[in-house]
């Protein structure tokens, strides 16, 4: 793909309290057209654009009446499917799904497969485009779950991601337990915070219930992941094997959302809030914080960003990147504006607002 | 026995749009059963894996609440009408 070149049209796919909208433009990215909302009154937690066909989007569907499902549109939102067979634990489980998080469609080479990272800590597969949902059961029988304990927004699997150069290797994050890695396709898991800090445990270093809130992976260096967690911002550089904080330089170790830069290695962009207790912009300024360098120094991007003070801040899903060149930035709040870089963050425009708060921003570039 | 199925108006989008159904059946889950053949994952918006209603979907049985009495093993007699209700959520 030649992305500097051609016509193009980007997809900005917005999972809010009240439904989806789906904001559309050229590879100039100047002018937007908004459609929606889709799915009207459901919140809608995470959406996810499938590369592998070019078209199908999922949507982490969770009414409050008639409970979490995962839905499938072809069409940018015109129709929708649900799930025949909706993420459900055995009944022999006891348990009961209480919110979808995240939607991440499989690897190239299984055109059918996606996954599913639900409340209570819990990864579901499908295999036929997201109509029935299995459960893992290697994660669900992890020896340590008995002693897993919520976060705040309850005991969420909200991060999936998966190493492309080695197919049977995946990673969930599930808060507030830590990281897990799966070595042979999700059969096994074992728990992956070294060296990261739980500022609110008696132990500080703990084999797991570590907070992480979102954790990517660096597309040209695939052992390379980053973690924003309740207590840093952290790098790993051996596939999850031990991490190194990475917060220095940041206003505060507080935050949620993560962008990776699909182009440039070890690129990629934060959030900073206060902290734990008063989760508002870091020193109430509405601001995206880059690297270039995995975390060695910061960059605060705010050309074109509100002065004003910002009680405000963003969710886990509320950042995110196109495919273009340049790449272009997507920053949400938790009131309803949309925010974007079309110069890889170097200056910003409010290109939406009064919309439900934004649970999620991901983008479909289509070439 | 045949009885006769409201579906409430936020649910019609998995129905067809129909709100008025008929399946043959001797109880109310029975009913959700048939209507998730008909329409597959509707009975999980109405029931949790647990088989327990939703804490906000009420269904009612010509008129009377089932939590009130047998729940989804309540019994249906030809002609009977089961309607299913969202609570009113909210202040």
């Amino acid at each position: 793909m030649d992305s500097k070149k051609g016509k193009a049209e980007v997809n900005v796919l917005l999972g809010t309290r009240k439904g989806v909208f789906i904001l559309q433009s050229d590879r100039r990215r100047r002018a937007w057209k908004m459609k929606g909302p889709f799915l009207q009154s459901s919140p809608v937690f995470h959406m996810a654009f499938d590369p592998r066909d070019g078209k199908t989007i999922y949507a982490a569907v969770n009414s409050g009446h008639f409970g979490p499902t995962v839905q499938r549109s072809r069409n940018f939102g015109k129709t929708w499917e649900n799930a025949e067979k909706p993420p459900r634990f055995p009944e022999s489980s006891g348990l009961n799904v209480e919110n979808v998080w995240h939607v991440e469609p499989g690897l190239a080479d299984e055109p059918d497969t996606v996954y599913a990272g639900v409340a209570p800590g819990a990864l579901f597969r499908s295999e036929d485009g997201g109509s029935s949902w299995e459960m893992n059961q290697g994660l669900n029988n992890h020896p340590s779950r008995a002693e897993w304990q919520p976060g705040a927004g309850g005991l969420c699997l909200h991060s999936i991601v998966l190493d492309p150069s080695r197919p049977k290797r995946m990673y969930v994050g599930i808060s507030a337990v830590g990281v897990f890695k799966s070595e042979d396709a999700g059969e096994t898991w074992g728990v992956k915070n070294k060296n990261v800090r739980a500022d609110f445990a008696p132990d500080k270093y703990p084999e797991f219930g570590q907070c992480v809130h979102k954790l990517v992976m660096d597309p040209k260096k695939p052992d390379n992941l980053y973690q924003q967690n309740h207590c840093g911002v952290y790098r790993t550089s051996d596939a999850a094997e031990s991490w190194v904080e990475i917060s220095k330089g940041l206003p505060s170790t507080f935050g949620f959302p993560m962008a990776i830069h699909p182009h440039d290695s070890e690129r990629f962009y934060v959030m900073p809030e206060e902290g734990d207790f008063f989760r508002v912009m870091a020193n109430k300024e509405f601001a995206v914080y880059e690297t270039e360098n995995a975390g060695r120094t910061w960059m605060k991007r705010t050309k074109g960003m509100p002065k004003e003070k910002a009680y405000v801040g963003s969710y886990r899903e509320g950042l995110a990147t196109d495919q273009l060149d340049p790449v272009g930035v997507y920053a949400a709040t938790r009131m309803g504006h949309l925010f974007h870089s079309a110069d890889e963050g170097k200056s910003w425009r409010l290109i939406a607002q009064w919309l439900p708060p934004i649970y999620s921003v991901s983008t479909a570039t289509i070439t | 026995m045949s009885v006769k199925v409201k579906i409430p108006a936020a649910l019609r989008q998995y129905t067809q749009n129909q709100s008025d159904l008929q399946v043959d059946a001797s109880t109310v889950e029975e009913t959700l059963q048939k209507l998730d053949r008909l329409f597959p994952g509707l009975r999980s918006f109405i029931l949790n894996e647990s088989n327990e209603l939703r804490r906000y979907v009420n269904i009612f049985v010509n008129g009377k609440d089932i939590r009130a009495g047998e729940g989804i093993t309540t019994k249906l007699k030809e002609g009977d009408q089961v309607r299913i209700v969202p609570a009113v959520a909210g202040g």
